[in-house]
């Protein structure tokens, strides 16, 4: 490119009204060997910038970890809850199934004891005969 | 959004991203710990990443932000300064060396400036931004940004000349 074109683009772009092609071109030009020896004092400055172009970040995109953990925690949270309610609710079921069985047991072990206890009552009534038998033994005994 | 189109998306800027880090917070370290932890940011908001309709500005603007917040709350110790090393260039080895050191004092000129007018001249002459896309990033006006840009531009220039004619290096 000439001389003065390149002059004029210097002088635009220090007033910063030069536009992304034509900084391209100044570039390009500061970025051969042969400069004009008094424009030489510009080249650092683009040379910096071309040079600054190509400095790249080297490290790993650091994206599984954090995230991950998260969503599956949820899963997790979400799966022990169910568990808990559908083997939680069994588990009531039985207990209380449990209870209605305990209950029922002890119904009938209180009505099999107060049938027993009534027959028992039966029995005493029939030993209250034996006084008598002994009251008439001892009559028999006394008028020998 | 799946890793692999993130990826995609994230893939053709993220240099950038880091070279605006390592222009503001001047240090390797801290500009990869700052863009790491922007990607970061980035991919948890990844699920409403399609509503923006510029991620790179987007990206941008969070770099900006998370570095200036860096360096406040950094203010009171000092950051350490890392050079990164140069390439040789094909030059003779006088011009070389002197070309290596006038390059590096670019650099050291650059770290000096204001940090508005750093991040300017960043993403124009590095990045190749036009006024409206870097307006857009930094929440400024187009005029503003000429304004700084051609300021900056102006002190470089003007240290550069110091440099050159009192022969310091």
């Amino acid at each position: 490119m000439e001389l003065d074109k390149i002059e004029e683009l210097l002088e635009k772009y220090f007033e910063a009204s030069t536009t992304v092609a034509e900084e391209e071109a100044l570039r390009a030009y500061f970025s051969q060997e042969s400069v004009a020896t008094h424009l030489e004092q510009y080249s650092p400055m683009f040379q910096y910038f071309s040079k600054a172009k190509e400095e790249r970040f080297t490290k790993q995109v650091p994206l599984k970890p954090r995230r991950n953990y998260y969503r599956w925690s949820s899963v997790a949270a979400v799966a022990v809850l169910a568990f808990g309610i559908y083997f939680g609710n069994d588990y009531l079921e039985q207990k209380a199934q449990d209870e209605a069985d305990a209950r029922y047991a002890y119904n009938e072990t209180k009505k099999a004891l107060n049938l027993l206890a009534e027959n028992f009552n039966k029995g005493t009534e029939k030993v209250a005969y034996l006084k008598e038998f002994e009251e008439t033994k001892q009559k028999i005994y006394k008028n020998n | 959004m799946k890793q692999a189109e993130f990826l995609n998306v994230v893939m053709p800027f993220k240099d950038k991203l880091y070279r605006l880090a390592k222009r503001l917070l001047v240090s390797r370290e801290e500009a990869e710990d700052a863009t790491q932890e922007i990607l970061l940011k980035l991919w948890n908001k990844n699920d409403k990443i399609e509503e923006y309709k510029n991620v790179e500005a987007f990206a941008m603007t969070m770099t900006k932000n998370f570095c200036l917040d860096r360096l406040k709350s950094k203010q009171s110790s000092n950051l350490k300064l890392v050079h990164s090393n140069y390439t040789d260039e094909n030059k003779s080895l006088q011009k070389e060396v002197e070309a290596k050191d006038s390059v590096n004092w670019v650099q050291k000129i650059l770290e000096e400036l204001p940090e508005q007018q750093k991040m300017v001249l960043q993403l124009r002459d590095i990045e190749e931004y036009d006024f409206e896309e870097i307006a857009e990033m930094l929440d400024m006006k187009p005029t503003a940004v000429r304004v700084a840009l051609s300021r900056a531009r102006k002190i470089v220039r003007d240290k550069l000349t110091e440099k050159h004619s009192y022969g310091i290096g």
